[in-house]
Formats: C-alpha cells, structure tokens, sequence
C-alpha cells in the first residue's frame, strides 16, 4: 500500500527541485511532490499545458530548464498532489486526480516555499483587492491583467515587477505605491548590484515605469479602500520609516484594481505540525524552522530549504536545496564524511553570494511594525473568520496568552487558511500589547494543510457496514 | 482594447500577446461564460467581470480571489458538486459553478 523511498521532498520550486536532482545524482530513491501541475513553484510557474506554442516559449527559461532537468532524472514526480499531512516515521499523506495516496521515506525535505503578508486596511478584503504575488500568477501563468486600470501598492521587489507586468500586458497604472524610501532601496545598492543582472533589470523597469508617466509614491501606504460600483476608492497617505501613517497629503484614486503586498511569509506547515522548533527572524520572514547549517530541523531525518526554511529567494533556494539533498545523503550513510565535504564546500560558497542580495530583498520585505500598529480596531484581521482587530486586541486585553490563545477565544486563524494569511500580523497585534513576538508564539500546525473533500479521502461507507462494538451492558 | 487573436469571448483582462487554450462554456450562477482551456475558474471568470465568488461566513460581505495560489480559501465555488478553490481549477467544457457561500 505505502512504498518506502529514501526521500520525499514536498514542494517542486526551485528548492525542492534542486534538492530531488542532487538527491537522484548521489543514488537516492526520489519522491517530489507538488500540488501545481508542473514544476517551478510560484516563482517559475509554466503556463497551463493546453496554452499555445507561443505562449510556452515566453515561460522563464529558469524555469523550462528546471523542468527539463527533472523530466531527464529519476525522480520519480507526483504533481497535482495535496500533501495534507506528513506523520513521523515518516508518511507523507496527499490527495491527487485519482485520489488518496500514502507514501513512506526515509527522509523528509520541506521545499513549502512562501506565502504572502498583506497589511489588513479597511477594504482590503473587496473583490478586486489581490495580493501581489497574486498578481503575478495572473499575469506570467494566465495572461490576465488585475483590471483596467490598477494600483500597485506595498513593499519590496515584486512592487515594480507587477507593476512592469502590467505595462507589458497592455493594463493601465494608477500608481505604484511604496512603503520604502527610494533612500531605503539605495542603502542595499551594494548588495543589490551583487547580481548586475537583476539590479539592471529593476533600473531598466522604473525607467520604463517613468517613461510611462506612472506616479511613483514612495513612503506611503493604503489608508482605505471603498467600493463604488465595479470599481475601488483608493486613499494613499504618507508613512514614516516604521510604516505608520503620518500627517500630510492623502490622495484618493478611482481604480479598477488594487494588487498589494507586504513581503512573504515562510510556509511552515510541515515542521509547525511535526513540533519542529522554529525560531523569529523579522528579516528572514517571521517564525522559520530552526535548523542547522545543513538545513536539519531539530527532527531526525526532517531537512528544510529554499523560502520555506526563511525568505532568501530563489537564487539561493536552488543551492540550498542541493545542501539540504547532500546532508540527507550524508546522513543515510550514502556519502562519506570527506565526499560530502569536498560536495558542499563550493555551494556553500555560492550560497553566501546568493544569499547577499536575497538579504537586501528581504529587508525591503520585512514587515513593518508601526504599520500593523496602526492598523484601526475595525478592520478586519483574519478574513475567513471576519475577525477585527478590536475584537483581538480585546482577547488579549481579557487575558489571551500568544497567539494560540487568541484564536482558541476569537476563531482568528481558525477559518481554512489556517492563519496563513493572518498568522504573522495577528503575532504582531498580540506582541503590540505588550508579550514579546517570541512569546506570542505561532499558530499550532494541525491537518488538513488544506481543506480537502472527505469524501475523495475514503471510499463512500455504508453504515450498515460499519462493525460496531455492543453497547456497554446498563 | 486592441484587436484579439481570437473572435471571442473579448475582454481587456486578457493580455493580447498569449495563446490559449481551445473556446469552452462554462456556468457561473445560472450565467453561460466562455473562456479558453487551460484557464483557471478564477481567471476566466474576473475576465467576464465577476469578481465576487462568495459571501464570508460571519459578516456576509463579498469576497473573491486574493492570493491567487490555493492558500487564502477566498476564491472557494462549488464546481460540480465539489468546494474548490477557483484559483486552482482549470476550467473544462460544460461546468456548472455556483457561489462558494455557506449556507
């Protein structure tokens, strides 16, 4: 029924891909698991199968060639899979086209990836509202545009790359809308210009952006959004370098569309619901799974890698994912101590590099206190369940303890997204009151990772069927 | 917007330069829409100018696609029968889609 291999890496991004690849190279029987229909994560997502030609040719060539790769290995590949829980031993649990599957490793390699933050503001929760990473889902994988005419707002690398995917689809620009200072992207020109490539690209789009004549906002923040008719009033006001909202001009926009974004999240799943340490690094994401230099969690035979195991991108997710790969080999007894050194001695020094500019990324990322400070008693928090703000800060008023607490008393994070969406602004919130964010905690992992039709989980039962044991004699 | 390279169905949604799947009808609330396979529910239908896939839980209030990858739940329908994340379901000929809203 179950089959072992030696590994199963869950999460064909470039971690999980690069991780089952060097895997495969050193002998290891190979399992990679992904819910998307292809390899390349979200940051080289292909376009659908039954899209055209023309329309493949224009899929990131990282991306053509990571697939390529795979497609070459002996990694044995179950895309369309949910994992929906991983149990020690280790068993790993997904759901695919033709149903419920189980398999067995030896080890376990973590490649979630990441999730994005958005700042709750009021309005944030509308039709129309979608996240920036969203955005570009919708335009690289299904040529869409958000709306006709869009702003851009939030923080970080993806600002100009969505809104310069835009352009190019022909969608019209409102403005783009910047936490940060253009003194704040200067300060990281350093590391940033270690990867001329990227630098130039990022140059070469705010030109294009200006030459476009599209308002450029840096040090403001969304106050609200409304909704008149199909379309969204935009207010923009300015911030200070904590993200609050200060006083001066706001400005308001009559836009089709609203794409924001506060920077990624760790997808932890795995490791929060094996009771895997984490630890809080602000600039790596929020809570990630502690580890080794290696990328062992504190459970035998459990490695994490790429933006799962803290953001740094996905340069440096490809190379971690070969570290992570070469620590299993190591510790199933299938390389020796000198090999494994003499294997991981370049990477580790192309991770470095790597990881410089993933830094200077994840800065630009990081959350802001001050603006989830500000964030009014009335807007809503945690979106599945409409919880607010006030109604958190009340719980924790009353006496909540961490975050879990908080949820236990408001159902905040209990909804299907399981806090994915809120979890680290509600740690916030719950810190803002006075706990430090080590002692707000993090939402406890629980299966399902996804919510998941029971009846494609087992077989349809007749009650009839079912052997009762007979009642307990009065 | 500019000329398509298809008849239809048009909208400025679509990116002009991309070539999609074959035509396919789909039913949103009683409402017929094409779209092209390969699409998600979620696209094909903002492209038709639907937005609002569902009603939240508690306050009633609209909501629809947000992370556009399978986590947030916001974009949940019921296709066939079956809750679905709209954002992760390819469109196919004859589907029959109905709000996400609990009762």
């Amino acid at each position: 029924m179950t089959d072992e291999t030696d590994l199963i890496v869950v999460g064909g991004g470039p971690a999980g891909v690069e991780a089952a690849l060097a895997a495969s190279e050193r002998g290891l029987s190979v399992r990679l698991v992904d819910e998307a229909p292809q390899a390349g994560g979200q940051v080289y997502r292909a376009p659908p199968r039954a899209f055209g030609a023309k329309s493949q040719q224009k899929a990131d060539r990282l991306g053509v060639a990571l697939r390529d790769r795979l497609c070459a290995s002996t990694v044995q590949t179950h895309f369309d899979h949910i994992v929906w829980s991983v149990s020690p031993g280790y068993r790993i649990d997904a759901l695919g086209p033709n149903g419920a599957v189980s398999w067995r490793a030896r080890a376990v390699i973590a490649a979630t990836g990441a999730q994005e933050r958005v700042v709750p503001f009021p309005g944030w929760t509308l039709p129309g509202v979608t996240g920036l990473a969203g955005a570009t889902i919708m335009l690289k994988s299904q040529g869409m545009l958000p709306g006709g005419l869009t702003l851009v707002a939030g923080q970080g690398p993806l600002l100009l790359a969505v809104a310069m995917g835009i352009l190019k689809a022909g969608g019209k620009l409102a403005a783009v809308v910047d936490l940060a200072s253009q003194a704040e992207w200067l300060a990281d020109w350093p590391a940033i210009a270690s990867r001329p490539d990227l630098a130039w690209r990022g140059l070469s789009w705010q030109m294009a952006l200006r030459r476009a004549g599209v308002p450029m906002l840096y040090r403001h923040a969304i106050r609200e959004a409304e909704a008149k008719g199909d379309q969204l009033l935009v207010t923009l006001g300015p911030v200070d370098a904590g993200g609050a909202p200060i006083a001066g001009p706001e400005r308001e926009f009559l836009v089709d569309a609203v794409t924001v974004g506060n920077g990624l999240t760790a997808a932890t799943d795995i490791t929060r619901l094996l009771r895997a340490g984490h630890r809080f690094e602000a600039l790596r994401g929020g809570w990630v799974p502690e580890r080794d230099e290696d990328f062992r969690t504190t459970l035998s035979g459990l490695y994490v890698a790429g933006d799962g195991a803290g953001i740094a991108g996905a340069a440096a997710a490809a190379i971690d994912g070969r570290l992570a790969a070469l620590a299993v080999a190591h510790d199933l007894g299938r390389l020796s101590d000198e090999t494994y050194q003499r294997l991981t001695m370049p990477l580790r020094r192309k991770a470095r590099k790597a990881k410089r500019f993933g830094t200077a990324m994840a800065k630009l990322m990081a959350l802001r206190p001050a603006q989830v400070a500000a964030i009014a008693a009335g807007t809503i928090v945690c979106r599945c369940e409409d919880v607010t703000r006030g109604e958190i800060c009340a719980a924790v008023r009353e006496g909540a303890r961490g975050v879990n607490q908080v949820k236990a008393w408001t159902r905040c994070g209990m909804g299907p997204c399981q806090g994915r969406i809120c979890g680290d602004i509600i740690g916030q919130l719950v810190t803002g009151t006075g706990n430090a964010r080590v002692e707000a905690g993090y939402f406890t992992g629980r299966t399902p990772f996804r919510p998941l039709p029971l009846d494609e989980l087992a077989p349809p039962i007749a009650y009839g069927d079912l052997q009762l044991p007979p009642p307990a004699p009065l | 917007m500019s000329e398509s390279q298809s008849s239809s169905p048009q909208s400025f949604h679509r990116a002009t330069d991309v070539e999609r799947g074959g035509l396919v009808r789909i039913v949103f609330d009683g409402r017929t829409i094409e779209a092209y396979a390969g699409e998600s529910v979620a696209a094909a239908l903002l492209a038709a100018g639907i937005r609002t896939l569902r009603a939240s839980p508690r306050a009633d209030a609209p909501r629809g696609a947000f992370c556009w990858m399978g986590i947030c739940q916001e974009c949940v329908i019921v296709a066939d029968g079956v809750r679905r994340p709209a954002c992760r379901l390819e469109v196919r000929d004859g589907m029959v889609i109905t709000p996400g809203t609990v009762p």
